[in-house]
């Protein structure tokens, strides 16, 4: 029975569910976050997964990983674990460095630790716990054998019945942190609604792991974690891409505009069409094109027709696109362009976190080609940043770059679902009534916006393109001086979005002299890693950029304010850079990781320590 | 679109004003004349017509244009088109390019567009030659062509459109000439009014770059026996004397004299253009002037799904299904939890 002294009572807990990238630890990650985000916990995902769909079973290149941190002022999936779910050796010895030790546990199936299984992970000892060094407690589970023995009588081939001790260690893990098990079975039946001999095998087995926790417990510490009420409203999970998604259609209600995506699929902003390809239910027509170029081109064409017209993509396919947003720039269109930034140069790390994208964001067109940037915060963000993009793109006419990245858009976090009506409406730059008539196609409103007519519309009938125009006519022109002009034009139009967007917020505690900024996806572990410096002794300020081009016109006022502006970004130092090119005065000192891992709070705990300490 | 059916409008309608910048003498000219005039005869209104082109002297062709127009990138004018017509299916929309555009760096977009079916007219200016960049080979120039960047002649073979329309499973495709005016309205107009994709391939005469290109087949004394004005359900008949058919020839075609060793007129097939089958099409389209006359004229022209309208379609099923009337419906459809 429950040994009352084991349980452990606390705000906060960190799971990695680990095993071969064919185990399913997607998946009971993904059910163990929405029964935690059930009871009330808030939650912080990190999918972490290779890619290599199915890489040798038992390897180390095949592990994937699901981290969950739940429970009270979750901003991070979590620096270390404090529960390792290991389904094989691979498993064990690629995820160790990630376990909270001392302090861990450790729960492994000790089915596949075999001698083939540790030559196939690399070991060179037998003993695989000593030779990684573990300081945790190991719970050795023969979750394989157990499996096999609940579904003896299920009539399931030995395959299928393998296919279930992902869910066996989720009925264990739910023991473990006292999580209602008929949430749980709830997401099972739904899942496998149309295989009900398998709905049945999991059931059997989500029970078994359960109770097996229950019965050999003893030696293992339970966690219960503590609650605070959240603000009151109807949630869901939602992760951030599929916030990106839901964030532009919200904009295309808002605006009145038809929502367009056209893509091509790539890792890891392939969900945003996938979610966008349901939502026909909603109007929207997203549609998979046979290229990157063809995403955004197809993108343009919409919009030039009249809609709200997006493209979605990572790095490789934003190089690919940069002609066709040259286009957009010149034709003056609004267009929103997702990046979901992935490791790189060329291919790099296509499953991995890296912001390396910013300056081909800014900067990567020919010619003068200013777009404005945007960039979510969180999973939960990146909705209100697609709004945003959405917004700006329509009211400025302009092309919009919304940089998310892999962490956060696969990360996922419970998300107050909001009404219509806490966002703004979205107005778009029409030809004015007053100007029928006379109107000329590169006519300008005074924030130097230019007026979308749409196709369609009698007397409106105009023509636009890539050269450049008259800045009266609208007619081809290549004279010198007209061509400057309309070069600072369009960078004046971009200049003057700072006048409508939200002044920059930051955090800023008595008696710090120091501000730590970063921006977008980079935001829970920043403001952690400052909430607790400040809390042990180093006031920290903080400031999390999300307009980045052009920024909040408060940004220099804020970041002056400090004696050292430390700027934290996973890149070789691309926003340090920036920010030290627009305010020449500060004193920028940069904190940089290019691993394709998102921080850890410790590691910019110490970074910033190691800088206030020169 | 009850407005577009019952009003006329005039050539004029459909022109702006500009001056048009093409070299005198280009066959550009010509086809911007007969678009002008297969629009006012298809009679959709100017502001509900878009030219969409790419670049090239070809694609400068919407700023001739008094429809919404838009000028784009080299090679993308197929892509930009399908979205715009996804976006806007009222709007009838023609795409221009020339064989480089279209068939070189636009290559993947114009068979894709092709294959998707998607409503789009899609104009093909084929000189044979870069003309705005002053003279080098394009895709549709002939193996050993001496060009700027060929000067010793390509040693590469070209493409032919139609063959690649019918590799991509095109469903409309016509062939005109230049000097041919009501051919090439009667062709565009055609091309108006199939749905789908409507491919065009209009042989067009460079001046300065390819000049005479084309004369094989288009010079006034030997035109009429080396082409065909194919039209939909009539015999295949051709020649100065108009004494000339093409009939089946085992798996192949053949040009025959009529009276002469024995074939009559009932022998000259007919030509049927709405046939699925794209066999005899095919066979059709790649006679080339010198055994077989080059046909002119409405190809193929079949029906079949439309991508815009099958997109349209389940659009208003899947809503009808799923029923909701806004974003926070779906989501609230989901799986939630309440926090009172």
């Amino acid at each position: 029975m429950l040994d009352k002294a084991n349980v452990i009572d606390t705000d906060k807990v960190v799971v990695r569910f680990s095993g071969d990238s064919g185990d399913g630890m997607q998946l009971v990650g993904n059910i163990f976050t929405n029964v935690s985000a059930g009871i009330g916990n808030q939650v912080s995902t990190f999918p972490d997964y290779p890619a290599e769909i199915r890489a040798p079973q038992g390897s180390l290149g095949g592990v994937s990983g699901f981290q969950v941190s739940i429970g009270n002022d979750v901003h991070t999936p979590g620096d270390l674990c404090d529960v390792l779910i290991a389904m094989n050796a691979a498993a064990l010895k690629a995820n160790a460095r990630n376990l909270r030790q001392p302090g861990g546990v450790a729960i492994v199936d000790i089915d596949s630790f075999k001698d083939s299984d540790l030559k196939k992970a690399e070991y060179t000892t037998d003993d695989p716990f000593k030779e990684l060094g573990l300081n945790a407690q190991v719970l050795e589970v023969p979750v394989t054998t157990l499996t096999k023995a609940a579904l003896a009588d299920s009539g399931l081939d030995n395959k299928s019945m393998l296919k279930c001790r992902n869910i066996f260690c989720l009925g264990l893990v739910c023991w473990l942190f006292d999580r209602p098990l008929e949430a749980a079975v709830n997401f099972l039946r739904k899942k496998f609604a149309k295989k009900p001999a398998i709905f049945a095998a999991n059931e059997k087995v989500i029970h078994a792991g359960y109770d097996y926790g229950h019965n050999i417990h003893a030696g293992v510490s339970t966690y219960r974690i503590e609650s605070e009420a959240a603000r009151p409203g109807v949630y869901t999970d939602i992760n951030g891409n599929t916030a990106t998604a839901w964030g532009l259609i919200m904009a295309s209600e808002k605006s009145g505009r038809p929502l367009f995506l056209g893509s091509y699929p790539i890792t890891p902003a392939t969900d945003i069409l996938q979610e966008l390809a349901k939502r026909k239910d909603l109007g929207v027509k997203a549609c998979q094109m046979e290229d990157e170029i063809a995403g955004v081109c197809s993108a343009i064409g919409a919009s030039f027709a009249g809609n709200l017209a997006v493209t979605s993509t990572s790095g490789p396919g934003l190089a690919l696109k940069s002609e066709g947003i040259g286009l957009a720039v010149m034709a003056e269109l609004p267009l929103v362009v997702i990046d979901v930034q992935r490791g790189g140069p060329s291919t790099g790390l296509p499953t991995k976190t890296e912001q390396t994208d910013l300056m081909q964001a800014l900067y990567g067109r020919n010619g003068e080609s200013p777009v404005a940037v945007v960039a979510p915060a969180s999973p939960t963000d990146c909705f209100t940043m697609a709004f945003e993009a959405s917004r700006i793109a329509i009211e400025h006419m302009t092309p919009v770059i919304l940089l998310s990245d892999a962490f956060i858009g696969n990360g996922s976090s419970a998300w107050r679902i909001p009404d219509a009506d806490e966002y703004p409406a979205i107005k778009p730059n029409y030809v004015p009534d007053d100007l029928a008539g006379s109107w000329k196609p590169y006519d300008r409103n005074d924030d130097q916006v230019r007026y979308w007519a749409i196709p369609g519309t009698p007397g409106l009938a105009h023509r636009i393109g890539g050269l450049e125009k008259d800045f009266v006519t609208g007619a081809i022109s290549t004279s010198p001086e007209n061509h400057e002009r309309m070069v600072m034009v369009r960078r004046e139009k971009i200049e003057r979005i700072a006048n409508n967007i939200p002044a920059l917020e930051a955090i800023e505690p008595q008696g710090a002299d120091t501000i730590l900024v970063g921006w977008g996806g980079t935001y829970g572990h920043l403001r952690t890693a400052a909430t607790e410096l400040t809390a042990e002794g180093t006031p920290m300020a903080f400031a999390q950029l999300r307009y980045i081009n052009p920024l909040p016109a408060n940004t220099r006022e804020i970041l002056g304010r400090y004696k050292r502006v430390i700027v934290a970004e996973l890149n070789t130092g691309m926003m340090a850079d920036y920010l030290q090119a627009k305010f020449p005065e500060l004193k920028i000192e940069r904190i940089n990781k290019i691993q394709g891992q998102p921080f850890k709070v410790s590691e910019v705990k110490d970074a910033v320590k190691a800088i206030l300490s020169k | 679109m009850e407005e577009n059916i019952t009003t006329q409008y005039t050539p004029a309608d459909f022109k702006n004003g500009s001056p048009v910048r093409w070299c005198p003498g280009c066959g550009d000219h010509a086809i911007l004349n007969s678009l002008h005039k297969a629009m006012a005869a298809v009679g959709v209104a100017p502001h509900n017509t878009a030219v969409i082109s790419g670049i090239g002297c070809s694609s400068r062709l919407p700023y001739y244009m008094g429809t919404y127009g838009f000028h784009t990138i080299h090679g993308r004018s197929a892509a930009i088109a399908t979205g715009f017509k996804l976006a806007n299916p009222e709007m009838t929309v023609w795409q221009v390019s020339g064989d480089g555009d279209g068939l070189a760096i636009g290559g993947n977009h114009f068979i894709h567009a092709v294959r998707r079916n998607v409503d789009i007219n899609m104009l093909l200016l084929n000189n044979k030659i870069y003309g705005l960049t002053k003279g080098q080979y394009s895709p549709t120039s002939d193996r050993g062509f001496v060009s700027k960047t060929s000067p010793y002649g390509t040693t590469e073979d070209p493409f032919i459109p139609a063959e690649l329309a019918f590799g991509a499973r095109g469903t409309f495709f016509a062939r005109a000439i230049d000097v041919e005016l009501q051919v090439s309205q009667e062709v565009l107009a055609a091309a108006a009014r199939h749905k789908g994709a409507s491919v065009v391939e209009i042989l067009q005469n460079c001046m300065i770059y390819n000049n005479g290109i084309h004369n094989f087949i288009t010079d006034r004394e030997t035109r009429p026996d080396r082409t065909i004005h194919l039209v939909h359900g009539e015999k295949m008949i051709f020649g100065k004397d108009k004494n000339r058919g093409i009939v089946q020839d085992g798996f192949g075609l053949k040009a025959v004299t009529i009276g002469v060793d024995g074939w009559t007129i009932d022998d000259v097939l007919v030509h049927d253009a709405h046939t699925p089958s794209n066999f005899l099409h095919q066979q059709l389209a790649m006679m080339d002037g010198h055994e077989l006359p080059l046909a002119i004229g409405v190809i193929r022209d079949v029906e079949a799904p439309v991508y815009n309208e099958d997109v349209d379609r389940q659009v208003e099923e899947v809503k009808a299904a799923h029923g909701f009337d806004s974003l926070r419906s779906m989501i609230l459809a989901g799986e939630t939890w309440e926090v009172k």
